[in-house]
């Protein structure tokens, strides 16, 4: 291999790229049209749920509930007094997810030591908000129940009485719940995905649909000088959006980096390559842009977004689906980066998944100038 | 006229269907998208790895752990003897949640003193933390109520002097009841919804593409030759793509009765009707975008470049209730948000005319506008 038909390669690949405006917004504008949705817009996260109570009690205790469910942030209140038909009205035109009734003998069964029944009533149709909301409100409720219940008490001057185990509940890596922490730090494997698989699948069908790989070959440039030149003009625009991506998400989004950033850059540029070399792989083997681009966006894009763990936890797919999302590199990829980001952790923890990136690189190239000699020679 | 549209059709049709990869254009993605976003798409946490760090070692402890193994949402995977393993179980993701039971807990439930436990969360996925903290919270609370009617309330008793009495204490209990989907299932909240996704992904790609090819190869002008108008040609480009569209409908619907049982409350005719409103939206887009470009390549990229935001901002998967109030607004020129509301009232809550008027409205003339305007640029473009 020549260093000096390998920088020429190189400088063409990238003036091709600098020169294409199209590739060069999609490599630069996609990764921060991303990150802003998903920082800014895109969240997961439930609060303000919007609630509707029926409070057909009306007593100082009943308003002591609902003051309860004003104060807190998870929830946003209004009132009516329309009964279940309003409710129901409010939640089909989406309008309220939970609606509240307190029934009329709410403050007379506390007055008399019995247990009051409030109804909770859900909107489940988003299931995944349904279940977080209702958790919210019985939490809400059960802490109100103890509090009437110790008054109570006091009252009869029985003393407090303690629940026997109190459970302290403390989040670790993300306290404050907030979807975004993990999902922008799984974005930078989504944005590496679309700039690799989609640019770099074209780039070698496109020589042979424009006629110009003949005089590529005419030219004393070997295959892997080839190959190798195309993959640093791609890597180092990678290398560009990843850093571009790691000042957004940590300057702008103010989502933590706990780990190393050394190990973070130095396993990107891992799964970069690997990446790279697929697409250029798909590119070799389909010759038309049309057909790279499609197995590409299949392949790469699609499992990088939806079979990585990036939003959708691994664990809570079918078996069979679980086992499918390990061939593909953005699944360690992920983990590694939300490791990073979030856990803090660090080569102790996650040799196994650098490994397998190690391993699906070499792979990957391997098989790719093969190809890449096979078809060129 | 009409014959001279049929023509084009018949043409348009062959076209499509002869080529193997605009076939597997029409039938693999969204056989794909429904069968990933049934079985992987999935927001709902059935069962939480549970490791377990019990210092005390009791009767009590053992009893308590047994409460978190008992319920299906559980699964006890692993067990910590110090802080250190613990740590390890957490940072690893080999369990979502730890339970820490400290020394002397026992002793302290036997005789009814308070003591505390910790449960450790995993949050790095903060969506299923928050489920994981609110079922954790409910097995200790359940428990709670055990110990408390078994041991402090009959201690309470025996004070008094008049015998056993059964003390009844005020509080206030939540009854939950959900609607439209009772067994809080996401699949059924995601698969009717991938309708929306295929249709506008299939029929925006397909115009685009059709249109752009004609030019790149050169047959475009071979068709303006004939006395065909450009209008009767836009007819005839479109309707086969329409076609297509109401088919995957029908396809995904199928899949999404027969294969994942989803709920369908609401009425065929209006999800039909409103399949065809959103057809004008996205046939008129392909149209559009199919002006803005000069190779199939271009159209390709414009097309991905369109379909991406608007499916992030249609509700799909991140509700456009927590959105930002700007962005929110931005939403309301989104037709894929208009068709993902009735797709969702329909299957689910059997929503009728009377509720999605105004979707449908906005669907009707977001498309007569975006039809309108890139037949006039289509026209424009072929004088």
């Amino acid at each position: 291999m020549s260093f000096r038909r390998f920088r020429a390669v190189f400088k063409k690949e990238g003036l091709h790229i600098v020169r294409d405006p199209r590739s060069l917004t999609a490599a630069l504008f996609v990764p921060i049209v991303m990150l802003l949705l998903f920082g800014y817009a895109l969240t997961l996260d439930v609060d303000q749920v919007p609630t509707l109570i029926y409070d057909q009690d009306r007593t100082p205790e009943s308003r002591a509930l609902i003051e309860a469910f004003r104060g807190s942030r998870f929830f946003s209140v209004s009132e009516t007094l329309g009964g279940h038909p309003a409710i129901r009205h409010e939640i089909d035109h989406d309008r309220a997810l939970l609606g509240i009734v307190i029934p009329a003998d709410f403050s007379r069964s506390l007055a008399r030591d019995q247990e009051a029944t409030i109804q909770l009533l859900l909107d489940g149709s988003d299931s995944n908000t349904a279940s977080i909301a209702a958790g919210y409100a019985e939490a809400l409720v059960m802490a109100y129940s103890a509090g009437v219940r110790d008054a109570a008490l006091k009252r009869r001057g029985m003393g407090e009485l303690k629940v026997p185990i109190d459970a302290r509940v403390r989040v670790l890596y993300n306290r404050e719940l907030k979807s975004k922490n993990f999902i922008v730090p799984g974005i930078i494997a989504v944005v590496l995905m679309i700039v690799s698989a989609l640019l770099t699948s074209l780039t070698i069908a496109r020589e042979w649909e424009n006629g110009t790989m003949e005089q590529l070959l005419s030219t004393p440039v070997r295959p892997v000088e080839l190959l190798m030149g195309k993959l640093c003009a791609y890597f180092v625009l990678g290398m560009a959006d990843m850093a571009v991506s790691l000042i957004i998400g940590v300057g702008v989004f103010g989502v933590p980096l706990r780990g190393n950033i050394l190990l973070l850059i130095v396993t990107s540029g891992l799964f970069l390559f690997g990446a790279l070399c697929w697409g250029i792989f798909l590119s070799t083997v389909a010759r038309s842009q049309l057909l790279a681009y499609q197995a590409s966006i299949v392949t790469s894009f699609l499992p990088a977004f939806l079979l990585s763990g990036f939003i959708f936890a691994i664990e809570n797919m079918p078996l069979v689906i679980q086992q499918f999302t390990r061939i593909f590199p953005s699944r360690y990829f992920v983990t590694i980066l939300q490791g990073i980001f979030l856990k803090g952790t660090g080569l102790r923890v996650l040799w196994v998944e650098i490994v397998f990136l190690l391993v699906y690189a070499v792979i990957v190239f391997t098989v790719a100038s093969r190809k890449m000699r096979q078809k060129v020679a | 006229m009409w014959e001279r549209i049929k023509q084009i059709v018949i043409k348009e049709f062959l076209q499509t269907l002869r080529d193997k990869r605009t076939r597997y254009v029409i039938i693999f993605p969204p056989l794909l998208q429904t069968i990933i976003f049934g079985f992987a798409v999935n927001l709902d946490v059935t069962t939480v790895r549970l490791g377990v760090m019990d210092l005390d070692r009791t009767h009590e402890s053992r009893k308590l752990i047994d409460r978190f193994a008992a319920p299906a949402s559980f699964e006890l995977v692993a067990g910590a003897t110090n802080e250190y393993e613990a740590q390890g179980l957490l940072d690893r993701g080999r369990v979502q949640a730890l339970v820490r039971v400290p020394a002397g807990f026992g002793a302290d439930v036997a005789r009814g003193r308070q003591t505390e436990i910790q449960i450790l969360v995993d949050g790095a996925n903060s969506n299923t933390a928050a489920l994981v903290s609110a079922y954790s919270s409910a097995v200790v609370a359940s428990y709670n109520r055990e110990l408390l009617t078994e041991t402090q309330l009959k201690k309470l008793v025996s004070r008094t002097r008049y015998g056993p009495v059964k003390l009844s204490m005020p509080g206030v209990a939540a009854e939950r009841r959900v609607w439209f989907n009772p067994e809080l299932l996401s699949r059924n909240y995601f698969v009717p919804g991938v309708i929306v996704n295929i249709i506008m992904l299939v029929t925006l790609m397909l115009t685009a593409l059709s249109i752009v090819r004609e030019k790149e190869i050169g047959t475009m002008e071979q068709i303006m030759v004939t006395p065909i108008r450009p209008i009767e040609l836009m007819l005839g480009k479109t309707i086969p793509f329409a076609l297509i569209g109401m088919l995957n409908m029908v396809m995904i619907t199928v899949a999404a009765l027969l294969v994942f049982r989803v709920p369908f409350e609401g009425q065929v005719l209006l999800l039909v009707v409103a399949t065809a409103l959103f057809l004008l939206t996205t046939l008129g887009s392909g149209l559009f975008l199919s002006t803005l470009s000069g190779t199939q390549q271009q159209a390709m990229m414009s097309s991905f470049f369109f379909f991406q935001p608007a499916f992030m901002l249609s509700g799909f998967s991140f509700p456009i209730r927590n959105m930002p109030e700007p962005i929110q607004y931005l939403t309301f020129l989104n037709p894929m948000r208009y068709f993902m509301e009735v797709v969702r009232g329909v299957f689910l809550k059997g929503s009728g005319w009377d509720i999605l008027w105004p979707q449908m409205l906005a669907m009707a003339v977001f498309g007569v506008v975006i039809l309108t305007s890139s037949a006039m640029r289509f026209h424009k473009r072929l004088d």
